[in-house]
Parts: structure tokens; C-alpha cells; sequence
């Protein structure tokens, strides 16, 4: 009986040191991961969707307010927002692994608290592949299921490219991400998708990716196609000079739903649905397409 | 415009407010999001028993603390201007604190040496250091503190260059936006044991230099001229008044973010009780600030249960609105007379 006792827990032992994994998150700390998560809170939107996407959507006990999908997670409690995470509640679950973004707060109070802190924060289409290769290991998922993922999501991205008539293809396109307001230049995570799509972008790489723009430039750059969210659409058109750009007389603007624009701004595992909003925007309103509606 | 009513002893008013105080940290470890069960397992359960002792315990005494900071330096601050107006956050370091706040999360995740410096020297630290640089600023800006007006003048520009500052750097860095939102709410979530006992040692020091030095407040009330006249060493005990105010308010926002209205409301409403010479004035003032933020903090946690909201905005309605009602009623009964 205690041989067996002995042997099955060298047996544990070693398989738990081999799980046990060291990792290095986007605070350039070390998380030691000693065997794989089974209760997971998870306090940004793309984090939680990464960790679905992995098919591991079950381990997750708790989100934050603006998490919402996949639908599965409906149900989970809330823990706070980003800005307000609630410390009470997330230590109340019991957790053995918080993902976070870098820029929330309250990562020092958890792993004081003792908590196994992972935070993380994809920004462009290279990270939400680098983002899910970590969780995928964090979680002891095999690193060729979470490549799987990621080559089924950047294979439907350049389907969704090729889908697009050629007429669709080089628009000039100004994407806003809020009303301040702020747009979505080249070397965003949107202008990528953008750029992928064959279209162009009136920002520039070099203003940095979500830049605060003046309403001017956008009227000298004359975009063929605006992109926004349907809530601040119309505080666009009462902007001096707006009315009067061609891609509004014409009607080429896609408002997106707020659904929509969730899709559309999160850096995460569904960037491939975000480009086919996009690709259906730029073929819909392509020059062809709308000379026959005016 | 709240000498009216002085019926009550300084003693006794001190008693009540501690009395308030710990009833408040008592209610304090029962409340949160995960309610009264974690009080009431708290010795069988591991886990409740760190909600209530290492989540709910320090952050109560924090907000306590933290209140208590504020109230002091608006005493201090009332007392040093000679204004009514005046509050803690005064002499700039508030737009300071939330400009080192805004350089730290922006540099976040940028350079990864900088990160790793900023890392072990966190948001509070950068908070804290961008507070008191700011009073340093104003300091040099007034070339010292001998003219109130120059002081106050000077306090007023750095904040609002320093406050330009921090927001330009939001713009630059949307990013940094929601955390810059987050600090500017003020939060007592984020309080634990160190912060704590941190804000308690430097209210400490402040309670008793103040306390030591509260008689050339009560000098100054007569007048700048009368205080020099009647021999009270003015300059070298208004730069020291101005370091414990810097002190304290940094200290506070620094682990708080900027809770509004506490650091004003604190020292009216003990001036409406009672009336005393400073070293009362600054001692309850200090307790009042603790039982005004240790009471918006329980509110902040109970209102949305299981959610809460940032207690600064709570502060800010409640505050504001007392001091209102208070104007209001000062001058009802000035018009019944």
C-alpha cells in the first residue's frame, strides 16, 4: 500500500514537473505556471475570446463587464473592468490564473494577494498569433493546436482579401475608432486588416496607430470610404465641411453596429470575422456597386 | 461663513468622529461584493478569510487614512491661505500626481528597461514623486513662500500646465486613457496592508507637526502683518507647513488616485461644530476627512453590490451637495436674523 502510495505520488510528481512551465508576459515578468489552470478570470475582452478559441472556454470562472463572447460565457459572474477590476470578487473565486491586459490596474494587488497574474496585451495581427501561442502554453494546450487556430483565422483573413471583386481593391478608407476623434492609421491592428484587404489607408504609419486627428485632415485627404461606428455617425455629419467630402454625398460610409465594432477593434481570435465586415463594406460600397443605388 | 453655530466641545466632537471611525472599519471588513458570508467564514474558510483581512481590512483603514491625509492638508491649507476655498490640491500637486501617473502608463510596455524600472517603482511611486515635484515647482515659482497671492497664483498655473500636460499625453497615448480615467475617479480597491501602514506612519508625522506648528495658523488669522508683530517666525514655519501639506496630499493621491471634496468638506463641516483654536481645527479636521471617505467608501461598495462604484465620485455628488445645503442654509439664516 505505501509503495503504491510512494510510486503514485513520484508519478504525480514528475508529471507535474514536467507541465510546470515558465513564462515571460508583456511586463517582461516571469509567471510560473506549476501545472496547467483549471480556473481561469480573464479581464480583457480579446483574452477571454483567445481562451475560447483554444476550446477552453469551460475553465473560465469569471470575466470582465465587457467581455461578451462567445455566448457561452454569458452566465460567468462579473469581475469589475479593466480600469475598476473588482479585487474582492476575482480573490472570492479562487482563481489560479488572472490574464490581463498591461494597461489595467490592480496586477501588483493580485499577485500580493497571491495570485498567478498573466498579463498580456496583443495591439496587431503578430501578437494575437504571439498572445495565443502563450495562453496555449499557460494552459497546456499543444502548441500545434494553438497554431491550428491561428492558420485556420489568418487563412480566412486572405479569404475573405480574395473574395473582394478587383473594383474593391486600393480604396482609400479612414477608419474611426471614436469621436474625439481618434482614427485607425496603417500601423494599427484594424489598418493591417485593412491592408491585407487591399485597401488603403489616408493615415499614415508614422502618426502612430490610433491617432487623434483633426476633422481637416480627413476632409483634404478625401477618403473614398469611411468606416465607423454607428453611435458616433451622426456626430460626423454636423462637422464644418463634412457634408460637402464625396465618400458622404455618395454614401459610402459603413456604420458598424456596436456588436460590430466589438468585432472590429478587438485584437483577438476574431479578426477573420472582422475582415469580412470589412471586405463587405469595401465590396458593397465600391464605385460599381454604388452608381446603381444612389 | 459658518460661525453660527459653536455649541459643541472639541473633546467630545473627537470622541464621536472616533467612535465613527471604528464602527465604520468594523462595517467595513462585513461589507463587499461577496457580503456578510466572508465575514462569517472567515475562521473556516481560507479564502474569506483573506477577503476580509487582506482585501476589506486594509482598504477600509486605507480609505480611513486616506480621508484623514486629505482633511489635515485642507486644514492646513485653509489656515495657511486664509481662504475658505482652498483645498489640499491647491498648490499643483494633484495635476502633478496625474502627470507622473500619465508618463508611467505611457512608458509602460514601451522601452523594456523603462518598464522595468517602472514596474518596481509602480503608478503610485510615479504619482507620488510627480505630486511633490509639483509643490517643489510652485515653491520655486513663487521664490518661496512670503506672498500668499504669489504662492497661490503660482499653484494655480502649475496645475493647470502640469494637468495640460498629463492630457496631452493621453492624447498622444489613447492608451494610457482608460488608466489615466481609473486614477482620476480615485479607487480605495487597490489599498493593501504596505500602502496602509504607509499612510498611517506619514499621518502620523503630519498630525503632530502640524499639531506643533498649528499656533501660527491661529496668529495668521489676524492678519499677516499682526502674526510678524507679534513675533511668530512666519517664513520658516510656513515652509514647513507647506512640506507636511505636500506630504500628505501626495501620500494620499499617490495610493488613492484624486477622491474630490474631502480635503474641502473636512475642515467646514468641523468649523460648523465647533469652534476651536488650529490645533483643534486640524486634529478633527483629520478624523473628519477619515469618517467622510471611510463612509463614501462603504456607500462606494454597497450601492451596485456586487459591483462598486470609484469612490471619488461618490465623494464628489455627496461632498459637493452638503457643501451646497451648508451655503445655503448660512444664508437662509443670515436673511432670518
Amino acid at each position: 500500500m505505501l509503495k503504491h502510495i510512494i510510486a503514485l505520488s513520484a508519478l504525480w510528481l514528475i508529471t507535474n514537473l514536467a507541465q510546470a512551465v515558465v513564462l515571460r508576459d508583456d511586463r517582461q515578468v516571469e509567471v510560473n505556471i506549476a501545472k496547467p489552470p483549471q480556473r481561469i478570470v480573464s479581464l480583457l475582452p480579446s483574452l477571454t475570446e483567445t481562451v475560447c478559441a483554444l476550446g477552453q472556454c469551460q475553465k473560465l470562472v469569471g470575466v470582465d463587464r465587457y467581455s461578451n463572447w462567445p455566448d457561452s460565457i454569458d452566465k460567468l459572474p462579473r469581475m469589475g473592468g479593466g480600469i475598476d477590476p473588482n479585487i474582492e470578487s476575482v480573490v472570492a473565486l479562487k482563481p489560479d490564473l488572472v490574464l490581463m491586459a498591461t494597461s489595467a490596474r490592480g496586477a501588483e494587488r493580485f499577485q500580493a494577494l497571491g495570485l498567478n497574474v498573466m498579463a498580456l496585451e496583443p495591439r496587431s495581427h503578430a501578437d494575437v498569433q504571439r498572445v495565443m501561442r502563450i495562453v496555449a502554453l499557460a494552459l497546456d494546450v499543444p502548441v500545434q493546436e494553438s497554431d491550428r487556430v491561428w492558420h485556420h483565422i489568418d487563412a480566412a483573413v486572405s479569404a475573405a482579401a480574395q473574395s473582394m471583386p478587383p473594383q474593391a481593391k486600393g480604396q482609400r478608407v479612414y477608419f474611426e475608432v471614436s469621436r474625439a476623434p481618434y482614427g485607425a492609421s496603417e500601423s494599427s491592428f484594424i489598418g493591417e486588416t485593412l491592408q491585407r484587404l487591399g485597401a488603403r489607408n489616408v493615415l499614415p504609419a508614422s502618426l502612430g496607430p490610433f491617432p487623434k486627428i483633426n476633422p481637416e485632415f480627413v476632409v483634404r485627404a478625401q477618403p473614398d470610404i469611411i468606416m465607423v461606428g454607428d453611435s458616433n455617425f451622426a456626430d460626423m455629419t454636423t462637422r464644418p465641411g463634412w457634408q460637402n467630402m464625396l465618400a458622404m454625398r455618395a454614401q459610402r460610409v459603413c456604420t458598424f453596429k456596436p456588436a460590430e465594432s466589438d468585432v472590429l477593434v478587438r485584437a483577438g481570435p476574431r479578426m477573420a470575422e472582422a475582415a469580412r465586415l470589412m471586405a463587405k463594406c469595401l465590396t458593397d460600397k465600391a464605385p460599381d456597386n454604388t452608381r446603381k443605388q444612389p | 461663513m459658518t460661525h453660527q453655530s459653536a455649541g459643541w466641545s472639541p473633546v467630545g466632537v473627537a470622541f464621536t468622529l472616533l467612535v465613527a471611525s471604528v464602527l465604520g472599519i468594523a462595517l467595513g471588513s462585513a461589507v463587499g461584493s461577496t457580503g456578510v458570508e466572508s465575514w462569517l467564514n472567515a475562521w473556516q474558510d481560507a479564502v474569506a478569510w483573506q477577503i476580509v483581512w487582506d482585501i476589506r481590512l486594509p482598504r477600509t483603514l486605507g480609505a480611513c487614512a486616506a480621508g484623514a491625509l486629505l482633511g489635515l492638508a485642507g486644514a492646513l491649507a485653509q489656515g495657511l491661505f486664509r481662504n475658505p476655498l482652498a483645498d489640499p490640491y491647491l498648490l499643483g500637486s494633484a495635476s502633478g500626481a496625474s502627470l507622473g501617473g500619465a508618463v508611467a502608463l505611457a512608458l509602460f510596455g514601451g522601452n523594456p528597461f523603462a518598464t522595468e524600472f517602472l514596474v518596481r517603482l509602480g503608478l503610485t511611486g510615479a504619482a507620488f514623486v510627480g505630486a511633490v515635484l509639483a509643490v517643489l515647482l510652485t515653491l520655486v515659482l513663487a521664490r518661496g513662500v512670503q506672498h500668499t497671492l504669489r504662492l497661490l497664483l503660482a499653484g494655480v498655473i502649475v496645475g493647470v500646465v502640469l494637468g495640460a500636460l498629463a492630457s496631452l499625453i493621453t492624447l498622444m497615448r489613447p492608451d494610457v486613457l482608460q488608466g489615466m480615467q481609473g486614477f482620476l475617479l480615485g479607487s480605495t480597491s487597490f489599498i493593501g496592508w504596505n500602502a496602509c501602514v504607509l499612510m498611517l506612519g506619514v499621518l502620523l508625522v503630519c498630525v503632530v507637526l502640524a499639531f506643533a506648528l498649528s499656533h501660527v495658523l491661529d496668529a495668521l488669522t489676524l492678519g499677516e502683518a499682526t502674526a510678524l508683530s507679534l513675533g511668530v517666525p512666519l517664513a520658516p514655519v510656513r515652509v514647513a507647513l507647506v512640506c507636511v501639506l505636500a506630504l500628505a496630499t501626495g501620500t494620499a493621491v499617490a495610493q488613492t488616485g484624486l477622491v474630490a471634496f474631502v480635503g474641502l468638506a473636512a475642515p467646514h463641516l468641523v468649523r460648523s461644530l465647533v469652534k476651536a483654536k488650529h490645533n483643534w481645527v486640524v486634529l478633527l479636521s483629520a478624523l473628519m476627512g477619515g469618517v467622510l471617505l471611510l463612509a463614501a467608501d462603504l456607500l462606494a461598495r454597497m450601492l451596485l453590490s456586487p459591483q462598486e462604484m470609484p469612490v471619488g465620485v461618490l465623494t464628489a455628488v455627496l461632498g459637493g451637495g452638503y457643501l451646497l445645503w451648508l451655503m445655503y442654509r448660512s444664508q437662509t439664516t443670515r436673511a432670518a436674523r
